[in-house]
């Protein structure tokens, strides 16, 4: 019994971190209705400074707190200034791809200033423990409830007793009234910023003291706990947001104590689903809210797409069909074949994200789960490579519809943390189930690509092969938008509550938005696993999610040239100016962030 | 009770609470075949949320929705859709990015069915294939809507069909509402529920408008209607339903409901009519 004790203990202690993080969430959606996926990157931010400041600067304690919740603070200022307050005006995906952008940015900035290893960040604190039943507590768990309850306690007063407190209030209920009334929203803006920045800031310097580490993947953990949290407790409720984190680290704290600390994150993503599905709301929301607003063709930016007359691409297409005949060297064809691999997951992404609206931030799940079947496959049951691959596409396609499948009611943000967490789960199940997967391990020995058997090794033969399959896909996707499916998953997209009056249900048409998304994304991952011969749970992470995510805003949301565009310049570029692979995250989140405040539409607009 | 038999929809003790508000309070309502009733009523009195339940967006707290005798309360509105209840929205939802054909061609999508077989199960995967494969009777389908569509168009005389291409949220706010009807024209409706649809017309527009519904009407359409302005309810109306604070007040033939007293007080407000003369004399 006295075990359980500790672990509740544990899960409180935990869970109250998750807080500081969640309650930050909560008063940036309440007044600005933005999930900001960027505030795990200002813990990250928190986690250092703190180091800089104990580890070089020496400060005591309290100091190394002040300290870091102002430099944190100015972050969040700076984000809200020149990250989202330019996009106020624009459409409901412009914030929520900005602030990805700013998560990835932000964390690229602390990787490439304070590399990739982990430091340890040691406690300021006497390691002594005390007995409370039959557990024990430490001098740190008691300083990290007690910021947490300080902070919610004069977060409490500054909410209900301050002047802008009030104005805080009065914008979360009705930004416009509160606009109309004399509130100047901005100035609450900011301060809604800088104190969920200081919040998150002060809670990763604080977790990085309890593990006595920091590594820059504490950022995306961060933010989905965070999420997780706030999401369990109703989107915007701040009450609500301190409850979810203290369930979510309760929930946590007893999964590791029943199956092992590998399930943790499960338990927290599971949590997610379960709490989506069945109460979108939140567990405090009441369970039937007024109808939304209408909100119409207002998620995706309007533009007219650039037309490409067909000769044209006939022309583009035969070019690089013809491109192995002259001489060219390996490492083009090698660059091109990447370029055509992120090609077929973008075209996927596209159809999702752009056509259909569902900003999937967990695409590279359905990689995994076609490059895992089309390895094993191939290996264990000597399915020849052809096949496997197709075989890895049509598993893509069902379980990437099947998990998804809880998400189709919702909507926005929302969706991007449901994908977001799923794709998390996949991930997490590939490393736990290992008798199939064989778990950390990972898979080696696959072997390669071959065609009616024949081995397909040289780089010419890989080439044509992976632009083949592509193009196929491309030709198969425009098909699909030229039919009746494409104007009803753009029906959806632009005003979903329409649709439905008109007959169109959303879960058979997500449905069928997912099968054929899911088959090419599968079918990228089955020939990756083939050409690399080796792959674990962590080959499709998340980094290639943002990465296609990348290439479909920059190619134009939906538009089949374009993610093929998009591809080709992504991948190319930073091989023809030579960047170094570390800063190559960071220019993409750059170019989503200049390309989201810019040129919305991308390059070729959007479909 | 003849009246009942009779009715294609009725509606019987519509409830719909939002906290501690009644926005729908207790409605019965009876329309029958081929007639057209007006709902009229201050802002907030509920009509909106009525046509909301009608169509499935909302669910009703208590009372009952019946379409062609069979009771549809609480169905979703894609069940709805198929059942031929079409409506309009109050502020004019069109799909944005869609051009102005593909926007109707949405309003014909429950009258699809080569490329959309029946089909248990396998239906929605069989659907993904013809849309891909499209064999002749696919394209046939496609071509015979698109010829309707552009029939159903020239009813708006020159207002949309050159605008056929361009996208919806290129259009003027009178050309989206007109879109929206054409959507719902293109559904074949046997209840078609027009939420204000010459809200922020000039009077052109507005009797162009009217003309239409006129026309719809003679046609033998069953109209639902929405409207704030009278002089238009009056001239299209079989019977006008007054709502105010969520409850019905009055009904009957126009005239008859312009006179009621309860009515007046509606529109000049509750106890404010020293406020309502003034307004009504500047």
């Amino acid at each position: 019994m006295s075990s359980w004790l500790d672990y509740t203990i544990n899960g409180l202690i935990v869970g109250n971190v998750y807080a500081l993080v969640a309650v930050g969430l909560a008063l940036i959606f309440g007044v600005s209705r933005l999930i900001n996926f960027a505030q795990g990157s200002i813990y990250l931010v928190g986690a250092y400074i703190g180091w800089v400041a104990v580890v070089q600067l020496h400060t005591p304690l309290p100091l190394t707190i002040i300290v870091v919740a102002a430099a944190a603070a100015v972050v969040g200022l700076i984000i809200e200034r020149f990250g989202l307050r330019p996009l106020q005006n624009s459409v409901r995906i412009a914030p929520l791809l900005a602030t990805i952008g700013i998560s990835f940015v932000l964390d690229q900035l602390v990787m490439l200033t304070f590399s990739p290893n982990p430091r340890a960040l040691p406690s300021q604190l006497p390691d002594v423990r005390f007995q409370l039943g039959g557990g024990t507590i430490g001098p740190l768990d008691l300083l990290i409830a007690g910021v947490g309850i300080t902070s919610a306690l004069l977060l409490f007063v500054f909410l209900r007793y301050s002047k802008l407190g009030w104005a805080v209030r009065a914008a979360s209920q009705d930004r416009d009234a509160a606009m109309q009334m004399g509130v100047d929203v901005n100035r609450v803006n900011q301060a809604v910023f800088g104190i969920a920045a200081a919040l998150g800031g002060v809670s990763g310097m604080l977790v990085g003291m309890y593990y006595n580490q920091i590594d820059t993947a504490m950022s995306l953990q961060a933010t989905l706990k965070g999420v997780v949290a706030e999401v369990v407790g109703g989107a915007g409720n701040v009450p609500g947001a301190v409850i979810g984190s203290l369930l979510l680290g309760l929930v946590e704290s007893y999964g590791v104590a029943v199956f092992g600390t590998s399930y943790r994150n499960l338990f927290a993503f599971l949590l997610l689903v379960v709490v989506l599905v069945l109460r979108p709301n939140g567990l405090f929301a009441s369970a039937r809210q007024a109808p939304p607003e209408p909100l119409t063709g207002t998620f995706i930016a309007p533009s007219r797409p650039v037309r490409i007359p067909r000769w044209a691409l006939a022309v583009a297409a035969a070019g690089f069909a013809i491109l192995p005949f002259f001489p060219v060297s390996f490492y083009v064809l090698q660059t091109l074949i990447n370029a055509w691999l992120l090609g077929m997951l973008a075209l996927s992404l596209t159809l999702v994200a752009g056509t259909m609206g569902q900003v999937s931030l967990g695409h590279a799940a359905l990689l995994a789960i076609g490059a895992y079947t089309s390895a094993l496959l191939s290996l264990t049951l000597s399915v020849p490579v052809g096949l496997a691959v197709i075989g890895g596409g049509l598993v893509s396609a069902a379980l990437g519809t099947l998990l998804i499948s809880p998400s189709f009611r919702l909507r926005g943000h929302y969706v991007s943390i449901a994908t977001l967490a799923i794709g998390e789960i996949v991930s997490l199940v590939i490393l736990n189930w290992e008798s199939v997967t064989r778990g950390p391990i990972g898979i080696s020995g696959i072997p390669p690509l071959s065609l009616f058997g024949y081995d397909l090794i040289s780089p010419t033969s890989i080439y044509w092969f992976s632009f083949a399959v592509m193009v196929v896909l491309a030709l198969l996707q425009g098909r699909l938008l030229g039919s009746h499916l494409g104007r009803s998953f753009r029906a959806i997209r632009d005003d979903d509550i329409a649709a439905r009056a008109y007959g169109l249900s959303l879960n058979r048409y997500k449905s069928l938005a997912f099968i054929f998304g899911g088959f090419a994304a599968g079918v990228s991952g089955g020939i990756a696993a083939h050409l690399y011969s080796y792959i674990n749970h962590e080959t499709f992470n998340t980094q290639q999610s943002i990465l296609a995510l990348t290439v479909v805003i920059l190619g134009g949301l939906g538009n089949v040239v374009g993610a093929i565009v998009g591809s080709v310049a992504l991948v190319g570029l930073p091989e023809v100016f030579r960047i170094a692979a570390e800063y190559r995250i960071l220019i993409y989140g750059i170019v989503l962030l200049l390309l989201v405040r810019f040129r919305p539409q991308g390059l070729l607009g959007t479909i | 009770m003849a009246e009942q038999l009779h009715a294609m929809l009725s509606l019987r003790g519509l409830t719909r609470r939002f906290g501690g508000l009644t926005a729908v309070d207790a409605i019965d309502l009876d329309l029958a075949r081929g007639e057209l009733i007006s709902i009229i009523g201050p802002n907030g009195a509920g009509k909106t949320t009525l046509f909301n339940l009608v169509t499935g967006l909302d669910r009703p707290d208590a009372g009952t929705v019946r379409f062609e005798g069979q009771d549809i309360t609480g169905l979703s509105p894609e069940r709805l859709a198929a059942e031929g209840i079409a409506r309009t929205f109050q502020l004019g939802r069109v799909f944005g990015n869609l051009s102005v054909m593909d926007n109707v061609l949405i309003g014909a999508h429950t009258r699809l069915r080569a490329v959309k077989p029946a089909v248990p199960v396998i239906g929605p995967l069989l659907e993904l294939g013809l849309a891909l494969l499209r064999p002749s009777s696919v394209k046939a389908e496609e071509e015979r809507l698109r010829e309707e569509v552009r029939a159903i168009l020239a009813r708006f005389g020159e207002r949309l069909l050159p605008r056929i291409d361009q996208p919806a949220y290129s259009l003027s706010y009178a050309n989206r509402r007109r879109v929206e009807i054409a959507r719902a024209l293109a559904l074949k409706p046997r209840l078609l529920l027009l939420d204000e649809p010459t809200a922020g017309m000039n009077p052109t527009e507005t009797a162009e408008m009217q003309a239409l519904v006129a026309e719809l009407k003679a046609e033998g359409l069953t109209i639902l209607l929405i409207e704030h302005k009278l002089e238009m309810v009056m001239r299209l109306s079989d019977r006008v339903i007054v709502m105010d604070e969520g409850k019905k007040i009055a009904e009957g033939p126009g005239e008859q409901v312009r006179t009621d007293p309860k009515v007046i007080e509606a529109y000049l407000g509750h106890g404010l009519s020293g406020a309502a003369e003034q307004e009504s004399a500047a």
